[in-house]
């Protein structure tokens, strides 16, 4: 076995250690699944072997569970039936499951000595052991995130552990993917010691030595804790279960509704027959599209990007020590705080000291709150907040690396901010634009170095929106690139590339999804209903509530703009005239001024303004699933089509970024894994299809373009030519 | 095929289903077994020429549970010949029994046959026989379920009932069943259950507030706003996006009462009716059931009308007197809505918010309710009909002979 060292003691215990070699994290690799029934079956026949520990060789950790990549396994040949690939996917997920209770019935004690994060698949090795010793480190996660990929805990998690903390407490854990600290994970009941860290080995040694070598859930006396779905009180928890998963999910998430099967199922069964039902719905799981598309977007690429899958490689790596941000607004403030905490020095310039310190107030505020968590020393925080220097003075601009400008978007005034910061910079620093509409080149032309002007497009709030869009003006050099891709891999965001266009690529694409929304107010569909459909796609609120949210004026305003950029190439946008009135007669700005498509009262909930079925009278009402169903093709699809407009101009090139993009920055449907995904797993053909049907009925803003029919011609995906072009270049 | 005819229909009063209700320390079996001997005692029927007894029953568990109906036939000193069968269509297992039973006359199965219901919610309570629609996310997740009170609920929201609508509702039904009780309306029907000792317990609904009105009314709490808030109200939202949110407008004054009792009616064929010596009071002209949307649940009343109507070759407005259950204002509300029935036409005697609803045995309790109205008021046809759990209806009409 290359993953597990075995040393047996003079007590006969066996210390086996855990350790994938040339990796720097333990994950469960097909070599790994193939190795743990060897390890059983050694424990459990060796007789020289009275009892096992089982450990990390690693320093980063126990286990961070499956290797994603990997999960699938290499089909040696297609399987012969849709039979034969079910059974096929059973018996490769049963290995794994099998080997584990293989483990826990083998008659001789066994502990876990846990000396770094459990994740996933790495708690459920240790929930199969009959003892769980954690080090007390508060650094060390012991949690079950598999749902927040599409999938759920497939090797004994959701039968182990409501056995182990009953089921409520475990479909709360399992459904949000939420991890325990070690002195949690005791409180909770998930391990049964914590010991100082290092100390973990001794400590389960010690307990083999006397342990029992049989599971609770083993016993003959066993009871459920908290009872089962027919216990007067487990009922309620499966009623409120299945309400809550609904409402949490809308019922998007193949994962959550095949997990809180596999528990109802299970939890009435013995332990076997448990886990054939987990092993069952988990290879129903796997097979999803769902499951699919969000590990490849959410885990695979995402990972890729933020490692910088697409920085040239020719441009040695850079790091930003000092950055100066032009702007204490709202986006400004919060762009100090990611870098402050990412430590790099940061002068933050507004026109008034005042404004400039507010800014800086912001980041003090969300550091104080880490700090009353408990989630930050003192210490450390009073020397981040010393990182950020408010002032009016553009001489502080002097040795910084890079130019964040985040002013008002008005090209003057981010013409005469830019002149003045590039009067202090070194000729190799880089000027970046957090610009949200102004296309880049244009900005650019204020600049001396256009190589070195770019565009980096922040989203608000900044502190959690983990996404940021580089956007490549005409003129911008490689270097320019790679410095902005060092920053933002810096802060700890995922950085996508794109090229210069209205609205870049997110903004572009998200406007559509409003847009939409738009349409069907105009169309008379219930206000009501827009929004909650809009909900059900996936997306993270309803159309009229985000329109209301981004400032229903700002969109006046942009529409206004492009109309005069475009001239008489404008196509107006469906209900612009809706807008139009709220924004310049009634003076409904949206959230901003409380007044917009909602009333947003001091206290309660905002609730759907009277006045707007007077300005569009509702003439649909009544929803079918058939029309819902429509509706939300409509919300998705005018979306994705609009990525697949970004792509046959240029705008992105990447499906992965264009995926990642979507996701993380406007919130595209995650389950969907990104609008090119979409468009994949739907199928070229078949997309172009409902566009066609789509853009005949409700408007040539579904028409697909071009690419798109070649490629529906020629029976290709978008990721299916980009890994063709990766090969050949 | 045979006709079916109704022969008599008796049912117990109603006694609060709790703790401190008067047949709370009856058994579900004594009542069903009262139910059935007073059936028998007053057409002095040979219970061998009763074939069947088909009693509905929503909680079979604990004492109601295995079969109930064959053990109340044993109880009540029935013809060992007698059979009995228990059924379950949820509100509707009253009436769904009594369609049963006028089935297996019509076919030939039967000469007579019992139909009726029995449920002592005080003793088992609802719910009690646990159930897989609202638990296993293999049926509840699709089907969007939510409770009753939130469908009724969400009813009130789609179609536009406010509180005040629905507590006025109310209102009419304590005013209703007041009036029926003081004027003997239901004389002929209800039978006194009595005690171990044979003497009566309890011989009238007990459970009415006939001084209710809109403030005592207003002054109540929404049932189901925590429950919905906590989950279910966007679980329902997801299947009607149309409506913003769901507004909670009912209590436990608009809503059922929760009961205890019994109901049984008669009925046979024309040459058992002869052969008895009993004279028809009226014939079923026909009954149906249908399912409907399983989430907004309580709507099935109007398509199962429209389908019983459409199959008869009836009109709305052929129908001298409607009865459906008053599980929740706004199902009747919506379905007067939905059909344009006049109030003066539905539910004339009151109904279960102010006397109660015993979930089993209901259908049989209103099918008896409206052929007294029907012989009182010299009318000619009524229908009947219950909204169900799991999103159904189902309906019979009566015309009288």
């Amino acid at each position: 076995m290359e993953n597990f060292k075995i040393e047996v003691d003079a007590d006969g215990i066996a210390l086996v250690t855990f350790d994938v070699p040339g990796r720097s994290m333990n994950t469960i690799t097909s070599k790994v699944m193939e190795e743990i029934p060897l390890l059983v079956e050694r424990i459990k026949t060796d007789a020289a072997i009275k009892g096992a520990v089982i450990t990390s060789g690693k320093a980063t950790g126990f286990c961070a569970g499956a290797d994603l990549g990997d999960l699938g396994g290499a089909q040696s040949a297609a399987p012969a039936s849709e039979e034969a690939a079910l059974k096929a996917g059973f018996d490769r997920s049963w290995r794994l499951q099998g080997s584990l209770r293989a483990l826990e019935t083998c008659g001789k004690p066994v502990a876990a000595a846990i000396n770094g994060l459990a994740l996933g698949g790495g708690l459920e090795i240790t929930l199969a052991c009959h003892y769980r010793v954690v080090g007390d480190n508060p650094k060390i996660q012991l949690g079950l995130p598999e749902t927040k990929v599409g999938l759920f805990p497939g090797a004994g998690g959701t039968q182990r552990l409501p056995r182990l903390i009953g089921v409520q407490a475990a479909l709360m854990q399992i459904s949000e993917g939420k991890s325990w600290r070690p002195q949690e994970a005791k409180g909770a009941g998930v391990v049964h010691e914590v010991v100082p860290a290092g100390q973990e080995v001794e400590a389960a040694k010690a307990w083999v030595k006397t342990g029992k070598a049989v599971q609770p859930w083993d016993e003959k006396s066993f009871k459920l804790p908290g009872g089962g779905p027919y216990h007067p009180a487990g009922i309620q928890v499966f009623i409120m279960g299945n309400a809550l998963l609904r409402k949490q999910s809308y019922g998007n998430y193949p994962a959550l509704t095949n997990m809180l099967k596999a528990v109802y199922e299970g939890v009435q069964v013995p332990m076997d027959a448990a886990l054939r039902i987990e092993t069952r719905y988990f290879v129903k799981t796997l097979m999803t599209p769902q499951a699919k598309a969000m590990i490849r977007s959410l885990f695979l690429s995402k990972q890729e990007l933020d490692k910088g899958a697409v920085r040239p490689a020719g441009v040695p790596k850079s790091e930003a020590k000092k950055v100066t941000v032009l702007g204490a607004g709202m986006m400004g403030a919060g762009i100090a705080y990611v870098q402050a905490m990412a430590g790099i020095e940061t002068v933050l310039i507004d026109t008034t000291q005042e404004a400039a310190d507010k800014g800086k107030d912001y980041a003090k505020g969300l550091i104080a709150k880490r700090v009353s968590r408990g989630q930050m020393t003192q210490e450390k925080a009073d020397a981040t907040l010393a990182l950020i220097t408010p002032t009016t003075d553009y001489a502080h601009v002097k040795g910084s690396d890079l130019v964040i400008e985040a002013v008002f978007e008005n090209r003057d005034i981010k013409a005469e901010v830019t002149k003045k910061a590039e009067a202090q910079l070194a000729e190799d620093a880089v000027f970046g634009s957090n610009t949200s509409t102004l296309p880049i080149s244009g900005l650019a032309e204020a600049s001396v170095r256009p190589e070195n002007f770019i565009g980096i497009h922040f989203f608000s709030p900044v502190d959690k929106m983990m996404l940021v869009e580089i956007i490549m003006g005409e003129k911008t050099g490689e270097v320019a690139l790679a410095k902005a891709i060092d920053y933002v891999t810096k802060i700890k965001k995922t950085p996508i590339v794109v090229n210069d266009s209205r609205g870049f690529y997110t903004s572009r694409c998200f406007s559509t999804y409003l847009t939409e929304g738009m349409a069907m107010l105009k169309e008379g569909y219930a206000p009501a209903m827009i929004d909650n459909v809009g909900r059900m796609t996936g997306m993270p609120r309803g159309p009229l509530e985000m329109h209301d949210d981004v400032a229903l004026d700002l969109s006046y305003k942009i529409g206004q703009q492009t109309a005069k950029d475009l001239g008489d190439k404008y196509v107006p946008n469906p209900g612009e005239d809706i807008v139009a009135k709220m924004v310049s007669e009634l003076g409904r700005y949206g959230r901003k001024n409380k007044k917009g498509f909602y009333d947003y009262p001091e206290s309660g909930p905002k609730s759907l303004w009277a006045g707007l079925s007077e300005l569009a009278p509702v003439t649909v009402s009544e929803s079918t699933p058939e029309l819902v169903e429509e509706m939300k093709t409509r919300l998705l699809y005018r979306q994705a089509v609009e990525a697949a407009r970004c792509w046959e101009e240029g705008v992105i090139d990447d499906p992965r970024e264009a995926d990642v993009g979507a996701i993380l920055g406007w919130g595209f449907a995650p389950w969907s894994g990104g609008p090119i995904t979409l468009i994949d797993q739907v199928g070229a053909a078949k997309f172009v299809e409902t566009c066609d049907r789509l853009a005949s009925q409700y408007g040539e803003r579904f028409k697909v373009p071009q690419l798109l029919r070649d490629m529906a011609a020629n029976g290709e995906s978008f990721y299916g030519r980009f890994s063709a072009k990766a090969k050949a270049a | 095929m045979a006709e079916a005819y109704i022969y008599d229909a008796v049912r117990t009063p109603r006694g609060k289903g709790k703790k401190d209700g008067s047949l709370h320390e009856i058994t579900a079996l004594s009542l069903a077994a009262q139910a059935l001997a007073a059936i028998r005692d007053r057409n002095q029927l040979d219970t061998s020429r009763v074939d069947d007894v088909v009693l509905g029953c929503v909680a079979p568990v604990g004492e109601q549970g295995a079969d109930i109906a064959r053990t109340a036939v044993l109880t009540a000193g029935y013809a060992q010949t007698t059979a009995g069968v228990q059924v379950n269509r949820f509100c509707a297992s009253g009436l769904e029994a009594c369609n049963m039973a006028a089935a297996k006359v019509m076919s030939g199965e039967a000469d007579f046959a019992i139909g009726g219901g029995v449920e002592a919610m005080s003793r088992v309570p609802m719910g009690s026989d646990g159930g897989a629609w609202p638990v296993d996310p293999s049926s509840a997740f699709s089907t969007y379920f939510v409770p009753q009170g939130v469908s009724a609920d969400m009813i009130a929201s789609k179609y536009g009932f406010s509180r005040a609508d629905v507590d006025a509702y109310a209102v009419e039904s304590q005013k209703r069943s007041a009036r029926s009780w003081k004027e003997g309306r239901f004389k002929n029907s209800v039978v006194p259950v009595k005690d171990q000792l044979g003497l009566t317990i309890l011989d009238h609904d007990e459970l009415m507030r006939p001084d209710t009105d809109m403030q005592t009314l207003g002054a109540l709490n929404a049932s189901f706003q925590m429950m919905g808030e906590m989950a279910f109200d966007a679980v329902i939202n997801q299947r009607y996006p149309e409506v913003e949110r769901v507004n909670h407008v009912h209590t436990p004054g608009n809503s059922s009462g929760i009961v205890d009792g019994a109901s049984a009616v008669l009925i046979g064929s024309k040459e058992a009716g002869i052969a008895a010596g009993l004279k028809p009071r009226a014939r079923i002209k026909g009954m149906a059931s249908i399912g409907s949307e399983p989430s907004i649940m309580l709507t099935g009343p109007e398509p199962v009308t429209r389908k019983l109507l459409g199959k008869l070759g009836m009109g709305v407005g052929d129908i001298d007197l409607y009865e459906l259950n008053e599980a929740f204002a706004a199902v009747v509300l919506r379905y007067m809505q939905a059909l344009d029935i006049d109030h003066d036409k539905i539910n004339v005697c009151g109904g279960a918010i102010a006397m109660g609803h015993p979930l089993g045995a209901t259908g049989g309790m209103i099918l008896g309710t409206v052929l007294d109205e029907l012989e009182r008021t010299g009318k000619g046809t009524a229908l009947v009909t219950l909204c169900i759990g799991g999103g159904m209806g189902t309906a019979t009409v009566i015309e009288r002979v």
